[in-house]
């Protein structure tokens, strides 16, 4: 397999990573506004993500840094051709990372609310403008052969755009009640398990919707016409789809997220593998796509910076799951009295 | 205004707020892993404490920098998607190091510190401030590198119309990166040391805490002294490198527009860039320019009319905040002795000179983006030194855009830092716990 190959898989890896794990931050802070009956209750929820958001949101950071890095111009086209959708994240994130901070610092009901407004928003913004953004790259997107953008913010809105946003809402809605849940005991527990039941019909159905349309409105299945075994990674997703409800009704929480997670990873390279080996294809003409082929770095620059992720990335998830043991006790009331809680 | 010019003032503008709060991260980290370490190897209480109280300060610190510096990776794609296209290969890759090597790490262990006071034993729980503090300096390291790339660009080919990797090695030790980065970190180390001073002044002043704030005054005038004394030393150096490797900025740090040899130092100038000329110039010292320069009171020292009138820096901007940074970070110096000789009974001092402790706690910030607007501004008309103009660079998007965003980084920023900034001085003057 050549650099590049490896190069456009660990970009793919890396995206699935970050929407498994930012995904359960998301998806508690998109509910929050339905689900917390009292400040205590968000409060659990706030520190059922305390530890771990801002380490899972790295992964953002990494996911965009090596984009830059082993394929420029696809960086470089992505984001400005993008510049509308991607600035309203970037507003979404800024707005959800001080939330965290400033919430609890000043004792007023007032102030408290504008964060949890900040906080709703900056998780169920980024959960829908990421699920339009890649469901119109998975589309492929009006790009000329200079990299050109030829529509607007609406063009995105397109109803596939629409269907690959209101599945990643459900997907990190429904996964963030299962974290809340592990993460929970009593009365919060057994309701988070709850709603995550009610959310996983709808979590299907989209999945269902999302593949119906991808096949008539998208070329995403050309690859796996070509190479059939490639149809496990949609086999691996139905069978985190089923899981997940499977290990939820055993009561089986933690699996059942990890199957949420299974499914949520495979969703997101069922559409990488789909466009393979372009990383932006254009609708407009297949010669304007971005591929690894005419947008990647030198091999010097893919090489070391293989060595780099083979050294470092699995000592962050080494560190990662030690943080993920380390802090798995559900929030606990000792845990909102704690003086550095949120 | 077009997209060049709204592209240019939001990144100058997004980073400005950036580095309000960069500065006391990487040195308050260092400060409270001291403090967390003094607690644990002496079972001091009070250095429990010390480290709780700073750190809480630290961490509203933190979050802003944080979400503001996820803007700063973003916008290189976003507004100059050109420059990224151009030189991915060598400043993508240590913007990627960077995020793997350094910030993960930074942001894992901030959230095991705070949340793990009572689930780890008290040294697992400092090795944590530690990964933190030891990880900020690093990404600091790696962006830096990166920015070094743009001021003197090393290890390079250009080929396929990119600037390509040619050495990896020298792109790393690359020499302007690397005392850049000394001369930024040994900055805020000096800065952590100025805020811990000033808080503590503040507190001693109204007679609270005393054994408390006098424990942290001492630490913050050590870091303030040696790190007041090392900034300028390394800043010297820095001079050095300048006027080796990018002569039009020094010339416009010094608005010196005759290259001649033995240059001399003006006291006073005024610079008039129209007439390619000083409307005003007293105080000349013989020689010193070429001595501070190349440390040769005879070196010849390039004027600015030696160069094209399109390749000089902005000279006024350049040379107002070169002098705006000598002059405060020698403020910062006879600041720190005073505070190094106050260390022991700091609440004896005098109001007055506790009072310009407190005072002097925005003079290190001030320093330190003067110093930043030197190495930006006179960096061009040039985004990677002598290869790519920045108006080359700037992304094929609408102005409409930029404006739109520029004008809610504005609104939204100000608004963010406003309240940072208060919840800073809130809990400053809150008693520890």
């Amino acid at each position: 397999m050549d650099l590049g190959t490896i190069w456009f898989i660990l970009w793919g890896v890396l995206w699935a990573v970050y929407f498994i794990l930012d995904g359960f931050d998301l998806g508690i802070g998109t509910i929050m506004p339905f689900f917390a009956k009292s400040d205590d209750e968000k409060r659990i929820m706030y520190n059922a993500m305390g530890p771990f958001w801002d380490g899972n949101e790295v992964w953002l950071i990494t996911a965009g840094g090596v984009t830059f890095a082993a394929f420029p111009k696809t960086y470089a086209v992505m984001f400005s051709a993008l510049y509308t959708p991607l600035m309203f994240l970037l507003f979404a994130l800024i707005l959800r990372g001080v939330s965290f901070e400033f919430r609890s610092k000043v004792d007023s009901p007032g102030w408290r609310k504008i964060w949890d407004t900040c906080n709703f928003l900056g998780s169920f913004l980024p959960a829908l403008l990421l699920g339009v953004a890649f469901a119109n790259i998975f589309k492929g997107l009006p790009l000329d052969q200079d990299g050109i953008l030829h529509g607007n913010l609406l063009t995105l809105l397109n109803p596939y755009g629409l269907a690959g946003g209101l599945l990643f809402v459900a997907l990190f809605a429904h996964h963030g009640a299962l974290w809340l849940a592990f993460k929970s005991e009593g009365d919060v527990h057994d309701r988070a398990v709850a709603l995550a039941g009610k959310l996983w019909p709808v979590v299907a159905g989209l999945v269902v919707l999302f593949l119906v349309m991808s096949l008539f409105m998208t070329q995403l299945f050309a690859n796996y016409l070509v190479n059939p075994l490639l149809f496990v990674i949609l086999l691996v997703a139905v069978a985190g789809l089923v899981l997940t409800m499977t290990y939820r009704k055993a009561g089986r929480i933690l699996a059942s997220w990890g199957a949420s997670a299974v499914l949520i990873g495979s969703a997101a390279l069922f559409g990488v593998v789909g466009i393979f080996p372009a990383l932006l294809p254009s609708s407009l003409n297949p010669a304007y796509s971005l591929t690894i082929q005419n947008s990647s770095s030198s091999p010097m620059t893919l090489a070391i910076m293989l060595g780099v992720a083979l050294v470092f990335v699995p000592i962050v998830i080494a560190y990662q799951i030690w943080t993920l043991r380390t802090f798995r006790h559900p929030v606990t009331k000792a845990d909102l009295d704690y003086e550095e809680a949120y | 205004m077009d997209t060049l010019m709204l592209s240019r003032l939001q990144f100058a503008f997004a980073t400005f707020i950036h580095f309000i709060f960069v500065p006391l991260t990487l040195g308050l980290s260092i400060i409270v892993a001291v403090m967390e370490t003094k607690f644990v190897r002496t079972g001091d209480e009070t250095y429990k404490r010390m480290a709780k109280f700073w750190g809480k300060l630290f961490l509203i610190n933190f979050a802003l920098g944080v979400v503001t510096g996820i803007t700063l990776e973003f916008q290189f794609g976003t507004n100059w998607s050109r420059y990224s296209t151009f030189v991915g290969d060598i400043f993508g890759s240590l913007l990627a190091i960077e995020a793997t090597a350094a910030f993960f790490l930074e942001s894992t262990f901030i959230g095991v510190w705070v949340f793990g006071w009572n689930k780890l034993s008290p040294k697992v729980h400092c090795l944590a401030i530690w990964l933190v503090a030891g990880a900020s300096n690093l990404s600091a390291l790696w962006i830096i590198l990166a920015n070094g790339f743009m001021q003197h660009p090393v290890g390079y080919v250009m080929q396929n119309g990119r600037a390509e990797l040619g050495s990896f090695f020298e792109v790393v030790t690359n020499p302007y990166g690397w005392n850049a980065f000394f001369h930024t970190v040994t900055g805020s180390w000096a800065l952590g040391g100025f805020f811990v001073i000033g808080v503590s002044a503040w507190h001693l002043l109204r007679k609270q805490n005393i054994d408390f704030f006098t424990k942290s005054f001492r630490i913050g005038a050590g870091f303030a002294l040696v790190f007041s004394l090392l900034v300028a030393v390394v800043g010297h150096r820095q001079g050095n490198i300048v006027a080796e490797v990018q002569p039009a900025k020094l010339a416009a740090m010094e608005s010196h527009w005759e290259t001649q040899k033995n240059a001399p130092m003006y006291l006073l100038a005024v610079p008039d860039p129209a007439n390619e000329k000083n409307s005003v110039q007293i105080g000349g010292i013989p020689s010193l320019l070429s001595l501070m320069a190349f440390n040769d009171p005879g070196a010849e020292v390039k004027g600015l009319k030696d160069f094209p009138a399109e390749d000089r820096p902005p000279v006024t901007l350049t040379f107002s905040a070169f002098r705006v940074m000598v002059g405060l970070g020698t403020a910062m110096l006879i600041l720190a002795v005073l505070a190094f000789i106050a260390r022991h009974h700091p609440e004896e001092t005098s109001h007055k000179l506790l009072k310009a402790f407190v005072w002097a706690i925005p003079v290190p910030y001030l320093a330190l983006q003067a110093g930043w607007a030197v190495a930006e501004v006179g960096r061009q008309p040039w985004i990677v030194y002598g290869i790519m103009r920045t108006r080359d660079a700037v992304s094929p998007i609408a102005a409409h855009q930029v404006g739109i965003s520029l004008a809610a980084f504005f609104v939204v920023y100000i608004l963010l830092a406003s309240l940072d900034i208060y919840l800073l001085a809130k809990y400053a003057r809150s008693e520890p716990h």
